[in-house]
């Protein structure tokens, strides 16, 4: 979860800092994860990357508070000579677009440049997926030339000296040695050519999405003006992550220069000019159950960064969760308060019902429990050992995909996990009475489910030490108890004894088993006392 | 003997149980020669002098002693050197080994290998020079027994005696799997009181009743006089058998649901990535639909509902619909059709949705049951968790009434005291976090996730924009709350013992 840290004495230029401070930032749709007496730390839920930074919390918090309500202007001024970046058409199915701008009249410290370098990542973990869906690179004016090209090269005719690396390195021996390099190496996979911007000199600036320069793409306390590239393949979220990146360095006291982007065609970015969207009152009041007249749209529209006017909304060009009119009936919640709302509850009938499933259920642990044994939950997965012990077959295996813990595969019965308790258990008096209720997976041979994967609720008793005898008479007490017959047919079954192990049929279905647990059994499982068990399908037994 | 003297023995002879009666001639003696001369086991005669205490006749002194053995591990390394000395040993002959020869001529597991190397360079008796394995040890740090070698000869060994480098390899041994046990042993004794030097060897013979007999009922007749049992006694426990209280719970989040007039959905847990994200608008592309945080099925892939209900949510991803502007890529049908274990039982609401027709409106539905991240287990984290969910499927209803149900739905859980703030969820909007006040902790605790879905997942699934109210506590959050238990791990661990004695769900 992406946090930001905040100074009091900035917010402290906006709003006084009561003690429930923490609690109306959250009011604002920015949780808050602990506060200290110098700062407050903030979460930005991933809908906000506009909240990114410090710069852009402040603005909300500006906006909220009365202080410079409305949307916020940013003056753009037209190109200069050679601001101009061409992408080239070799780009095409690799990274087919960047959008790009200049920033002049920065002031950097080594705190403002971390402050950048942290929002740059922050966006790039967030929006750009951990660099897969869009990268962003900031150069020093002054070591680059314009106009810029942006084309793809082979690997190996990529040579220059990334960042933190003392000499060059082709595009190949940077995924292999450069630590940034190793880590996004993944993102260069089947790419016989990699994207790289060069300027007017020829001079590579940096190999998106992996690295800069050293020479041409380090931010330094003496760089005052920068360019600033997204690359990516989808194209709206590139303009609007350059927006977040040039408005934050606006409000640091940057001048935002705009430039001509050529990508097949030509366009002047940044655009920040506001998106319009309409927004109906009566769905404003129908969804959030509140009687808001037109009167008071101006005034909240304008609490949380919006311009208002006769049923038009503008919108800023830096926020990238606006989609539908939902998203701006929200923000109008905010601005009233979640605080204030009042708790309303209908007055419709609905009939309540248990699913039928459920209620046997607690029927039979009920029963269960009335016997005295204990319920166990277990985990619906399994470890891959345990297969080894139970004598899985293949077909019996459902395994997920890279699981991180030892457990890694579906559980095909509960006995499986029941023997797992009483070996974890051993150190506990006896004697062991335990059940449980759960679901258990099988491959769906006659797929008649959307996943090919059958899934049943069983019941497993399992008793230590113990005797057929005492798991019969439960099977006896608990089928009379649900007035059902049942009939037990001998049977050989893998890790039961002989002639003390049957199936239970009740109206000629097949349910389940009943058997008394083979000694070698147990002693893969370090089981040291007996134990008998009982496994039944709910749905075959119950018929429910 | 004097007279008040007198009646304290008669008082105390109405109150002796028969295992009283048989040690009392014998308490001149120490417990083992009770044993013998009572013909008692020993637990009775520990029994009857644990009375004989609750009596004032003596007083019982418990020593706890810790012994330190060897575990299954340790009698193996007794007899065949620990790792470290192993892999010493190997190096000795053999220096200068890549680490995989090393472990390999070592004979020792990668983990025992692992720990064997940590040891050594601690002790910087080898070194990793160019990959390799290097000697660094002298001569006599060859020879020389380390701390835990010695330990492991010595023991065992009681705690309390230990020498500080005894302690200090203890230590280091215990980080160690399965080389120490320690267990605990406790020795009973006892002294006897002034009243209990008067008794201790007398022969007392009494005619009190013992046990109500069926003969004792049928031949009863006055003047006859019952022992008196000492009532504050302990008696040994009994378990009763129950359900687990993870389910005690969640019968009781039923239970409330049921009370709110909700109708219970159930569904399978393995479901496609169409109902468990896609359905709910989240994007294909988004970081909670990747392996690492969402258990997939291998080799298995599912299949699409209804033709008419996959192309509108594609439309849905792809353009948007009732006015949304979508989120503007390529949906794909083959990544909708991985199949997984569902991530949150909102998986079953999406398909509730599906289900539902126009006259069964308003309608109101819950779920409640196990759901499934790709986790490491820790103290908060689980790979399995319980969650709950509630819909409201209402055209009239709003934020408002959103707040309103979730404030009822606290209130029956004995939270009285909620607050409400923003939140954000890719298939709600608006979002609310509710928060509960913890009185214990003194702090609001975050319980409710909760929204009203988007239009972009109304709209495909019910085929019109009707606001579907959406919320659910965390239910494993609030069981450690009220049980106090600080490790999720405990919620699934299954120890019988704590089974058997955990409070029930007492709410």
């Amino acid at each position: 979860m992406a946090t930001v840290k905040i100074s009091k004495k900035l917010i402290a230029q906006c709003v006084k800092l009561t003690p429930d401070l923490a609690e109306r930032i959250s009011l604002m749709g920015i949780p808050v994860e602990s506060e200290n007496a110098e700062e407050i730390e903030i979460e930005v839920l991933p809908n906000r990357p506009d909240v990114l930074s410090i710069q852009g919390f402040l603005r909300v918090l500006k906006a909220y508070s009365g202080k410079e309500p409305g949307l916020k202007k940013y003056k753009v001024n037209a190109p200069e000579k050679n601001y101009k970046v061409k992408v080239d058409s070799s780009l095409k199915d690799i990274r087919p677009y960047t959008c790009c701008a200049i920033v002049k009249n920065l002031k950097f410290d080594d705190s403002k440049i971390k402050e950048i370098i942290d929002l740059q990542e922050k966006l790039h973990t967030t929006l750009g997926r951990n660099r897969k869906k869009l990268a962003i690179g900031i150069y020093p004016l002054e070591k680059i030339t314009l106009p810029i090209r942006f084309e793809a090269r082979k690997p190996q005719d990529i040579k220059f000296r990334p960042l933190e690396m003392d000499r060059d390195l082709t595009g190949l021996e940077i995924l292999q040695k450069h630590p940034a390099g190793r880590t996004y190496s993944d993102l260069m996979k089947n790419l016989d050519r990699y994207p790289v911007f060069v300027d007017a000199m020829g001079k590579i600036l940096s190999m998106p999405p992996i690295i800069n320069s050293h020479e041409t793409g380090k931010i330094t306390p003496e760089t005052r003006e920068v360019f600033i590239e997204c690359s990516g393949s989808n194209l709206e979220s590139l303009k609007k992550t350059l927006n977040i990146i040039v408005t934050t360095l606006a409000d640091m006291g940057g001048k935002i220069f705009s430039m001509e982007v050529d990508y097949g065609k030509k366009e002047i970015m940044p655009d920040l000019s506001p998106d319009k969207m309409k927004l109906s009152i009566d769905n404003v009041n129908a969804l959030l159950g509140l009687k808001l007249k037109e009167g008071d749209l101006q005034k909240l529209l304008p609490k949380v960064g919006y311009d208002y006017s006769k049923g038009k909304v503008s919108i800023p060009a830096w926020r990238t969760d606006i989609l539908h009119e939902v998203d701006i009936i929200e923000d109008v919640a905010i601005a009233y308060g979640y605080d204030k709302f009042e708790y309303t509850i209908p007055k419709v009938a609905t009939i309540a019902e248990e699913s039928p499933m459920t209620k046997i259920q607690s029927k039979i642990s009920q029963a269960l429990a009335g016997l005295g044994l204990l319920e166990i939950s277990t985990y619906h997965l399994i470890k891959e050992e345990e297969c080894v012990k139970a004598k899985l077959k293949d077909e019996q295996k459902i395994e997920l995909e890279n699981s991180k813990t030892e457990y890694k595969l579906l559980r095909p019965n509960l006995t499986l996990p029941a023997l797992r308790i009483l070996s974890e258990n051993k150190d506990n008096e006896y004697p062991h009475k335990i059940f449980e209720i759960g679901t258990v997976f099988s491959l769906d041979r006659n797929q008649n489910s959307e996943t090919g994967i059958r899934e049943m609720e069983s019941l497993v008793i399992a008793c230590s030490p113990s005797n057929f005898t005492e798991l019969k008479q439960i099977l006896d007490y608990l089928t009379r108890a649900f007035a059902l017959n049942y009939e037990l047919r001998e049977v050989k079954k893998e890790g039961f004894i002989e002639g003390r192990t049957g199936s239970i049929f009740t109206d000629k279905r097949e349910c389940g088993f009943i058997g008394e647990a083979h000694p070698d059994m147990l002693k893969q499982w370090g089981i040291k006392m007996p134990v008998c068990m009982i496994e039944i399908s709910i749905g075959e037994m119950f018929k429910a | 003997m004097d007279h008040k003297e007198d009646s304290v023995l008669e008082e105390l002879a109405e109150r002796l149980s028969p295992l009283e009666q048989k040690v009392i001639p014998h308490l001149k003696l120490d417990i083992d020669k009770i044993v013998a001369k009572s013909g008692l086991d020993t637990t009775s005669v520990l029994r009857a002098l644990r009375f004989l205490e609750n009596k004032g006749i003596l007083r019982l002194n418990i020593k706890k002693v810790k012994i330190i053995d060897l575990g299954i591990n340790g009698i193996y390394y007794k007899k065949n050197h620990l790792p470290e000395r192993r892999l010493l040993l190997t190096l000795e002959s053999n220096n200068y080994l890549p680490l995989q020869k090393a472990q390999e001529a070592s004979g020792l597991s990668e983990n025992e290998f692992k720990v064997s190397l940590g040891v050594l360079k601690s002790k910087a008796f080898v070194s990793l020079i160019n990959g390799k394995l290097s000697l660094t040890a002298t001569k006599e740090d060859l020879v020389k027994k380390s701390l835990e070698e010695q330990l492991l000869e010595a023991l065992p060994i009681e705690y309390d005696k230990l020498a500080p480098e005894q302690l200090f390899a203890l230590d280091n041994l215990k980080k160690r799997k399965e080389i120490i046990v320690i267990e605990e042993r406790s020795e009973t004794g006892f002294e006897l009181t002034e009243l209990g030097k008067k008794i201790a060897g007398k022969e007392i013979k009494t005619d009190y009743i013992e046990e109500v007999t069926p003969e004792v009922i049928r031949d009863w007749s006055r003047g006859k006089k019952f022992r008196k049992y000492d009532i504050q006694a302990q008696v040994p426990r009994v378990y009763g058998g129950r359900k687990h209280f993870v389910n005690q719970a969640i019968d009781h989040g039923r239970k409330i649901w049921l009370e709110m007039g909700f109708k219970e959905m159930t569904g399978t847990k393995a479901v496609t990535s169409f109902w468990n994200f896609d359905a709910l608008f989240t994007a294909q592309d988004h970081p909670v639909r990747e392996m690492h945080d969402t258990f997939f099925v291998k080799n298995i892939k599912g299949k699409l509902p209804d033709k008419e209900i996959v192309k509108r949510v594609k439309e849905s991803h792809e353009q948007g619909v009732g006015g949304s502007k979508g989120w503007g890529y390529l949906w794909n049908e083959e990544t909708a059709k991985r199949v997984l274990i569902r991530t949150h039982t909102t998986a079953l609401s999406s398909q509730t949705l599906a289900k539902l027709k126009k006259k069964d409106l308003p309608a109101k539905y819950f779920a409640i049951g196990k759901c499934f991240r790709n986790e490491t287990v820790d103290w908060k984290h689980g790979f399995e968790f319980n969650q709950t969910e509630g819909i409201v499927i209402d055209p009239e209803a709003n934020l408002s009434n959103l707040l309103g149900y979730l404030s009822e739905f606290s209130k029956k859980m004995g939270f009285d005291k909620i607050r409400f703030q923003p939140s954000f969820f890719p298939y709600t909007e608006p979002s609310v976090e509710g928060l509960v006040w913890n009185e214990g902790k003194k702090e609001w605790i975050e319980v409710f996730a909760a929204g009203i879905f988007r239009p972009e997942v109304t709209i495909p699934l019910l085929g019109e924009p009707i606001p579907v109210l959406a919320w659910g506590p965390g239910f494993d959050r609030l069981m450690m709350m009220a049980y106090e238990i600080k490790d999720l791990r405990e919620l699934y661990s299954n120890d019988l013992k704590k089974l058997r004695d955990i409070p029930l769900w007492n709410k």
